[in-house]
């Protein structure tokens, strides 16, 4: 009996250690699951809607991820299948079929067919407020010849329609998804929005119906961090995992000696630019332009001002666009140059307005300009505005300004250089000529008159492209898989993985 | 006292509906357009008329004054040009983050000045005492978002005990919720700590000195009796007094603390419509903030002649 009682206790005893041992297993494995993955970014989307809120943090968020479109931009900003496996394009390239995926499906259900690609393009046309969607305006029809067939007929044809696909103009919608774009976003990606703290967070989860390769993050939490020291913090005492990008230079040497973190540089299409007002003297004299090109060291302004990280271009083409050409070398640091034409013009001494945004690289870019041209006797005063508020109204909108600084963050953004009533007030016949040649040619022909552009720019020393933005992303090491090159509007979480 | 209490709440009353003019006409003259920071840099002008419109900011400024402060009298603060969401809700939400925050940030601060000022005031002669006052004059001179820095490179980024910043709402996760509170309310309590530990010795060194105290000792209480049983009472007067004051510090103080620890409160709602124009959202979270630091006015007002029932027939 007492025996019996004995083995009853060891027993009843065994029982809760293997159950108890359970389940601190099973806690143990969440805790070291790498399924959540926490990103800190520092603009954070004011809704998810980006068909009538501008900006870049919503697409940023969603695209890819979320929503996807008929082809993406890959880490070479080359044009890749997404939901489209295939395309061809006609002999007057104004007819573009699409072969699409069959297997695809929106996170509510729907099966994504043709039908979709016809809502969602001209959907564009007629319920998006953002001005970039001026760009579909070449679309004249869509045709849904099959369900795994859609056709659009262009208008005109043109090569920077098939790439604004890449956009979130392209993005997939479903004609059931869209009674609340602002709060409930529906896409075919491979993720869906889970739900979201404003001010804080957004979280995203693993979409169980997704077509594609399942990612290897279940979770991923977007965490929205302002400021750039309390975004480091968040790193460094293992609050995130991945920085989205370091918008401070003096943080990179902390990040790359801690054995901790992997430091992936590349670039951006963001051109820090010094803008020039040609619609007022003096910068309408090319002379004068030329010569404040000449009076400016980027080398010693990009060391000064960011640390030497970011590119040297001379031009408002990144590398990763096909028709890039070192054009830096356009305007070599000469001061005795510099102060000839400006004597040329009549123009020794002239008085400037920087206005600029009162953002970190705008700030100290400024001033190394400044002092550079006031060594050749321009005198130079500063301005920081409030951003975006203040510079958007005076500056860009009023154009009352001589010299700017901003970061021109755009793909392919060039083409302001075509619009005469844009900030720059620059208007030229062939750099217009070229662009539309551009557009409408081979893609030979598109890269040739494009390169025409980005020279007629630099002889014309239409601005000054002080450098290139880079793209600068940390992470805990055992993360992998980031896209080098920020080319796209979106931070693609599908090639994340764990080491 | 009925009168005394209506009289103040109409005060209080007038005072919040200047203050709602204030704050109109300041974001009526602070240059930048809603509807162009909105669209962005590629709008086309049609479009910002259109949005302008659709925002109503191209009405008479005095339309707009009257249309705000109706919808917000019936309790309906407008939908945010920027997120396109209602603005009371987020008001709420946003609200309940920082009076944690400050209700969490006044726990601290009473917690350290209570037994450290009457500390140092019973010892105000001795070292220990002396020591005391010495470290909260050094407490007085750190403002709270340096507070907060150290205090992140110290706990979170070198020791890793606590989190630098983010927000787990209790019903979440209280067990996080605490953990992420410690730093802030710390950063923010610590200062405010230190000035009241001032006000709290000067209060009780005071009382230290009256009569009534004699009268206690004499009777054979030993000073740390007598002070507990007769004299703390008296001196909570001038520190409610503070107390009230510091509310209003520490409200504000939350702005910048909040932006340090990246919490989604008031404060840093306040400064990110401030950097859009959302004009609407900026009104209505002044308009909470003054009403709030007049509601402590109010109440330290009444708390008064709780404390104190000499004030009550005056």
């Amino acid at each position: 009996m007492k025996a019996l009682r004995k083995s009853a206790v060891a027993t009843a005893l065994s029982a809760l250690l293997v159950t108890s041992g359970c389940s601190a297993g099973s806690s143990a494995t969440i805790a070291q699951s790498s399924g959540t993955l926490a990103i800190g970014y520092t603009a954070e989307p004011a809704n998810f809607d980006f068909t009538r809120t501008d900006g870049a943090a919503i697409p940023q968020a969603l695209l890819y991820n979320v929503y996807e479109g008929l082809v993406k931009l890959d880490a070479d900003a080359k044009i890749v299948p997404l939901l489209a496996e295939s395309w061809t394009v006609s002999e007057d390239r104004k007819t573009y079929d699409f072969k699409l995926r069959k297997n695809a499906k929106f996170s509510n259900g729907a099966p994504f067919t043709a039908e979709d690609v016809k809502f969602s393009l001209m959907r564009v046309k007629t319920d998006w407020t953002v001005s970039i969607k001026s760009t579909m305006d070449v679309v004249d029809r869509v045709d849904v010849v099959a369900p795994d067939h859609a056709r659009v007929v262009l208008t005109k044809s043109s090569n920077g329609w098939l790439f604004s696909l890449t956009s979130r103009l392209g993005a997939m919608f479903s004609a059931g998804g869209v009674a609340d774009l602002a709060n409930r976003p529906i896409g075919t990606g491979p993720y869906t929005v889970s739900s979201r703290r404003r001010g804080d967070s957004i979280v995203l989860k693993e979409n169980p119906a997704y077509w594609g390769r399942k990612p290897a993050y279940s979770t991923v939490v977007l965490k929205y961090i302002k400021d750039p020291t309390a975004l480091n913090n968040a790193l460094l005492s293992n609050g995130i995992d991945v920085i989205s990008a370091i918008t401070v230079p003096d943080s990179i040497p902390q990040f790359q000696s801690d054995d901790r973190f992997t430091v992936v540089e590349g670039t951006t299409n963001s051109e820090v630019t010094l803008a020039f007002n040609h619609a007022r003297p003096p910068l309408n004299d090319v002379r004068v332009r030329r010569a404040l090109s000449y009076a400016i060291d980027r080398k010693a302004l990009l060391d000064t001002a960011w640390a030497g990280r970011g590119t040297l271009i001379g031009s408002m083409v990144p590398p990763t666009d096909p028709w890039y050409e070192d054009l830096s070398h356009a305007y070599p640091f000469d001061p005795a140059k510099a102060r000839a034409l400006l004597a040329e013009a009549g123009q020794s001494h002239p008085s400037l307005r920087l206005r600029i945004p009162n953002l970190p690289y705008a700030v100290s870019a400024a001033q190394v300009v400044a002092s550079q041209l006031a060594d050749v006797g321009v005198t130079v005063t500063i301005e920081p505005l409030d951003f975006p508020a203040v510079w958007l109204k005076q500056v860009f909108t009023d154009r009352d300004y001589d010299l700017s600084i901003i970061q021109h963050v755009e793909a392919r953004d060039i083409v302001t250089f075509g619009r005469p009533k844009y900030y720059w007030g620059y208007d030229s016949k062939p750099v217009r000529q070229n662009l539309a040649k551009a557009d409408a040619g081979t893609p030979q022909e598109q890269v040739e008159a494009m390169r025409q552009v980005a020279r007629r720019l630099s002889e014309d020393a239409a601005a000054d492209w002080l450098f290139l933005f880079p793209n600068v992303i940390v992470a805990k090491n055992k993360v992998t898989g980031f896209v080098r090159n920020q080319v796209s509007e979106s931070f693609d979480l599908t090639g994340l993985a764990p080491r | 006292m009925t009168v005394k209490v209506l009289r103040r709440l109409g005060i209080l009353v007038a005072s919040v509906l200047v203050a709602s003019i204030v704050v109109f006409l300041f974001m009526a003259v602070l240059p930048g357009d809603p509807a162009q920071v909105a669209l962005g840099v590629n709008a086309t002008p049609e479009l910002v008329v259109k949005t302008r419109a659709e925002f109503g900011v191209d009405r008479p400024l005095a339309t707009q004054y009257f249309d705000w402060i109706g919808g917000v009298l019936q309790g309906d603060f407008g939908r945010s040009y920027v997120t396109r969401e209602e603005i009371g809700p987020a008001l709420t939400d946003r609200l309940g983050v920082t009076l944690w925050l400050v209700g969490a940030g006044m726990l601290v601060a009473l917690l350290i000045a209570v037994p450290a000022g009457t500390f140092a005031a019973v010892r105000h002669r001795k070292a220990d005492g002396t020591a005391v006052s010495g470290l909260s004059q050094i407490g007085v001179a750190i403002p709270a978002f340096l507070a907060g820095i150290i205090l992140v490179q110290i706990f979170a980024v070198q020791l890793r005990w606590l989190p630098s910043g983010g927000w787990t709402p209790p019903v979440q996760d209280p067990g996080e919720f605490l953990r992420g509170l410690v730093l802030p309310a710390l950063s923010l309590g610590l200062v405010q700590g230190a000035v009241l530990t001032r006000y709290v010795r000067s209060a009780v060194l005071d009382t230290l000195g009256q009569d009534y105290l004699r009268t206690a000792r004499s009777k054979g209480l030993r000073p740390f009796q007598a002070l507990f049983r007769h004299g703390l009472r008296n001196a909570a007067v001038p520190v409610v007094t503070v107390l009230g004051l510091q509310l209003s510090t520490l409200l504000i103080g939350a702005v910048v603390v909040e932006r340090v620890f990246v919490l989604p409160g008031l404060g840093s709602m306040l400064l990110d419509s401030v950097a859009s124009r959302d004009l609407l959202s900026v009104q209505g979270i002044v308009l909470v903030l003054v009403v709030g630091v007049l509601l402590v006015n109010f109440v330290v007002d009444v708390l008064y002649t709780v404390l104190d029932p000499r004030l009550r027939g005056s």
